[in-house]
């Protein structure tokens, strides 16, 4: 797939340079937030005046922010599992049929994340406290963060099915499988890489979502983007915010890495919405 | 039976996150709009079920509202552009230059900053651009200066933010160039940059609008980065926020909100013409 | 959260009842805050709510409702923790909630599942009026007698002298400058309003509606022919003008602040020189800056803990209120979160020794010259029948146009 050698020597150095260039561009503002993390100075003053572990410690040992990684993780979970629900079974619905509304039901998925966070929480707040009049609670968050979810298995599977065609599953019929015996032996493990990308793109899209949440979560829920909000706020706080986050970017890695594994083509694994 | 009532089976399959999406999610846009329609008391401030359009009159008489959607607009574009031109050289060299083993981890590289927090991502871009921050440091030397607190701090800031969002998309339209193709044009004498220019552009432009929706709709919406480096400017979603949030006029900021649901509206039936939706 | 600007925004619900209260009013004896919004709160008649006689056997549990920063548990640091000396001195267990508007806290306060609050200016008689909140029989609260004398007895905590609260903290909104770059030392809100061309592109301002009473307050003391009384009551040719006087200020602004990190980088880093501030900032950043009250007087916060009428511990709630206003606990409270402690027995237990002269917490006169934050609704706050005055949502659309 990659090293074609069409391209000339030259314009492939110059893409190299570029994409090193980027990747610094990337990388330098989370090196000072890495830096920060050990920055004496809690409004992280530059160049610092000196560094500590202070903040680790107190990091390590606040149960907030533990409460609210623990908080994130679950909401991530439940709205990832229902993402995967709804997301296959738009995928299978849409995977030999070209009817009329074809169009309609896929622009209605990308809808929820093609319109701005913050008009997507507005309307589930509107939503929730003004037209039914139920409180604001974890399960309202849950609810908006898997509605823009749903896209991302949404078009692993479909690209999956795609790729694949129905060869396969037309040979387990024909050899006597019925559905559901074709879906658990066939479909199934063709899908699941697929499935494992769009849940992991799911979770992470989740996880870090802050304007949606902030609109549907009741104050005394806090997901851990509202704890770093909050605690941005908070004097004495913001290092430890750092620290948070610079673990983070090390976790991230290791669920990123597993998706690429598992998942066929390299592309495919991050089919992000 | 369901094989031979596809319609049985597409309908039965459709229903649960048609009910979802078309229930839970159109139902809170039409609500909102419905809200928008609205309006509310300033004695007790109450939302009171009056039909009127004086949200609406509000929102296009007042100046300040179109000049705040026109610079909205322009900052979403600006930064897609940004994106797009920073985005499309590294999703070639990773599509069709690295090696397997070197596109494994340019992947990682690229995604891995999505997990840092998005606040935390943006307070570090007001380090870096401080009057007394690691640019004007740099800079300083050679006579020159950080761009300061301000829009152009904005557009670095959001182009920073949704730059993975950019590449994604563009690197997958690229991986599906087949090489044959590229190998065709060299064959019948293009060079690199004609190849470019001729084949893989054309190629990976649905991928690249694809991209741009993202970059484009979360732009739109964003309200936090320019609080944060944002200087004396604002953008359509503090408008909303300031209404909803602070002054707890939800009918204003819900006929507010109608502005960006239009144009990405429009947007989408644009891109829907070049063929992004499939490649989303 | 510190007081961000939420907090201080979402102050519009409180309209009707204020508007109630001054409809009916009729005037109210002077108290020693009187440059406090001037609504005649004389004649407004809370519902009729009982008053606990007694301190009972504990509950057990009680439920708070805070702001964050004022019951602090440890959760977001080990070591900042006042909550739990009070579950053992007690045998309360403090279950505490934090909110992030005063409308979010009556809003939460009419369920009736929380037994005491930290409400602001701003909601405190929206909650009296509406029957939330029961009289405080501060007899039984041993530290009241040590609450600074000019917080008690005020509109915004009180009706027809019968408390509805403790004091828990206040704070105003002062000048600050970099002592090395402005000189000579500004004393009036004219260096950031007629003079601020001075430090053009280093001038910063509080990003929130309610900083046009900033503006209201400095065109009072100059300009009297447009009669300004109460920088919380502005007709519309007062709020115009406070609008233009904001609107050249703009050009010399370098940002916008709302939150506490901004604005300490900001100055640390020089991107602003000079600007609204609170206390706590100014003594976060040191020696460099120095944070004023100019001439005209200032804008500034007061908050009080409240009980439910439909309080399920109430014992434990007395005790809690007792506790929070306990000069232990008002000392730690205060320097964690940067305010003027109500109880001034705490300045002799902070850690800074020098923390209360900082906050005059004392200063009579000083606290004599805050307008304490009030939302501004139609009824003029200053007595005015013949005009109308403009309302917060007003004032949100007017701060919309002045960033442009």
């Amino acid at each position: 797939m990659a090293q074609t050698k069409t391209l000339s020597r030259g314009l492939r150095g110059t893409l190299g340079a570029f994409t090193a260039v980027v990747l610094v561009f990337i990388y330098v503002p989370l090196l000072l937030v890495l830096l920060n993390s050990f920055n004496t100075d809690n409004t992280f003053g530059w160049p610092p005046p000196g560094l500590t572990l202070h903040w680790w410690k107190v990091a390590w040992e606040s149960q907030g922010a533990r409460d609210a990684l623990w908080t994130s993780v679950k909401v991530a979970c439940a709205a990832t599992v229902v993402a995967l629900l709804l997301g296959t079974l738009a995928a299978m619905a849409l995977r030999r049929t070209r009817f009329f509304g074809r169009n309609v039901v896929s622009l209605l998925i990308i809808l929820p994340i093609a319109l701005p966070g913050i008009v997507t929480g507005l309307a589930f707040q509107n939503e929730f406290s003004t037209i039914l009049g139920i409180g604001l609670s974890l399960w309202t968050v849950i609810i908006a963060h898997a509605t823009f979810c749903i896209v991302t298995v949404f078009n692993n599977v479909q690209a999956r099915f795609q790729r694949l065609g129905t060869s396969f599953e037309q040979a387990s019929m024909d050899l006597g499988a019925g559905r559901w015996t074709t879906y658990r032996l066939v479909t199934f493990p063709m899908l699941r890489s697929a499935l494992l990308a769009g849940a992991l793109l799911s979770f992470g899209l989740s996880f870090d979502e802050i304007v949606v949440t902030t609109f549907t979560a009741s104050p005394h829920d806090q997901t851990l983007p509202l704890w770093i909000l909050n605690n941005l706020f908070r004097p004495n706080q913001a290092p430890v915010v750092n620290v948070v986050a610079a673990v983070l970017v090390v976790l991230s890695a290791v669920p990123i890495y597993l998706a690429q594994r598992l998942s066929g083509s390299q592309a495919e694994a991050i089919n992000i919405p | 039976m369901l094989d031979r009532r596809p319609g049985l089976r597409v309908g039965l399959l459709l229903t649960p996150p048609m009910l979802w999406l078309g229930v839970a999610y159109l139902g809170a846009l039409a609500a909102l709009l419905v809200t928008s329609l609205w309006t509310q008391d300033d004695f007790t401030g109450n939302i009171e079920r009056i039909w009127t359009l004086d949200n609406f009159r509000q929102l296009f008489t007042v100046d300040v509202y179109r000049t705040i959607t026109l610079r909205t607009i322009g900052i979403a574009a600006l930064v897609t552009v940004v994106d797009a031109v920073l985005a499309f050289p590294i999703a070639l060299y990773m599509a069709k230059v690295a090696s397997p083993r070197t596109q494994r981890l340019l992947v990682i590289a690229v995604l891995t900053p999505l997990w840092a927090s998005y606040l935390v991502k943006a307070y570090a871009w007001r380090g870096m651009l401080s009057a007394d921050g690691p640019i004007a440091w740099i800079a300083n030397p050679f006579g020159l200066d950080t761009p300061g607190y301000g829009l152009p701090a904005v557009i670095i800031t959001l182009s920073y933010l949704w730059l993975p969002y950019m590449i994604l998309p563009v690197y997958a339209g690229l991986e599906r160039v087949p090489d044959s193709l590229l190998e065709a044009s060299s064959d019948l004498g293009g060079g690199s940059w004609t190849t470019i220019r001729r084949v893989v552009l054309p190629m990976a432009f649905p991928a690249l609008v694809a991209g741009s929706i993202f970059t484009f709709s979360l732009s739109l919406g964003d309200y936090i980065t320019v609080q944060i480096v944002g200087g004396t400017s604002q953008l359509l979603g503090n408008v909303v926020y300031d209404n909803q949030g602070a002054a707890n006029n939800l009918p204003f900021a819900a006929a507010v909100a109608t502005v960006p649901i239009v144009v990405m509206v429009v947007y989408l039936a644009l891109a829907r013409r070049v063929g992004a939706l499939e490649d989303l | 959260m510190r007081k961000t600007r939420s907090k201080t925004l979402a102050a519009v619900a409180c309209a009707g009842v204020l508007a109630l209260a001054s409809a009916c009013g009729t005037s109210s004896g002077g108290s020693d805050g009187g440059t406090k919004a001037d609504a005649d709160q004389g004649g407004f008649t809370a519902p009729d709510v009982p008053m606990q006689e007694s301190i009972g056997d504990p509950e057990g549990q009680v439920n708070i409702l805070a702001w964050p920063g004022y019951a602090e548990d440890g959760s977001t640091d080990k070591s900042i923790d006042w909550v739990t000396p009070f579950e053992k001195e007690s045998g309360c267990q403090a279950n505490v909630k934090y909110f992030d508007t005063s409308d979010q806290a009556v809003q939460l306060m009419k369920t009736g599942e929380y037994d005491v609050v930290s409400a602001s200016g701003d909601a405190t008689l929206r909650l009296i009026a509406g029957g939330d909140v029961a009289p405080v029989n501060t007899d039984l609260l041993t530290n009241y007698a040590d609450i600074a004398p000019f917080l008690k007895d005020q509109k915004f905590n009180s009706v027809d002298g019968q408390m509805y609260g403790v004091p828990h903290g206040w704070g105003a909104n002062l000048l600050m400058y970099n002592k090395d770059v402005v000189k000579p030392a500004p004393t009036s809100w004219g260096a950031v309003f007629d003079d601020a061309s001075t430090y053009a592109g280093k001038v910063t301002a509080y990003d929130s509606p309610i900083y046009i009473a900033d503006a209201a307050l400095y065109l009072m003391a100059t300009q009297p022919d447009l009669g300004i009384e109460d920088p919380y009551a502005l007709d519309q040719d007062q709020l115009a003008a406070a609008v233009d006087l904001l609107k050249a200020q703009k050009g010399n602004v370098s940002e916008y602040w709302s939150n506490y990190l901004k604005e300490v980088a900001a100055f640390k880093s020089g991107d602003s020189v000079i600007g609204t501030t609170w206390q706590v900032i100014a003594s976060t950043i040191g020696d460099s800056v120095a944070a004023v009250l100019p001439e005209e007087g200032s804008t500034g916060w007061s908050d009080t803990w409240m009980i439910s009428s439909e309080a399920k511990n109430p014992n434990c709630g007395y005790l809690w209120m007792d506790y929070i206003t306990s000069p232990e606990a008002q000392a730690q409270v205060a320097e964690y979160f940067g305010e003027a402690p109500a109880n001034t027995k705490a300045c002799d237990l902070t850690t800074d020794t020098s923390f209360c002269d900082t906050y005059h917490a004392e200063d009579s006169d000083f606290a004599s010259q805050i307008h304490y934050w009030t939302t501004p609704i139609s009824q003029c706050l200053d007595g005015r029948t013949d005009t109308e005055c403009t309302d917060y949502g007003d004032w949100t659309t007017a701060w919309t146009e002045i960033k442009g």
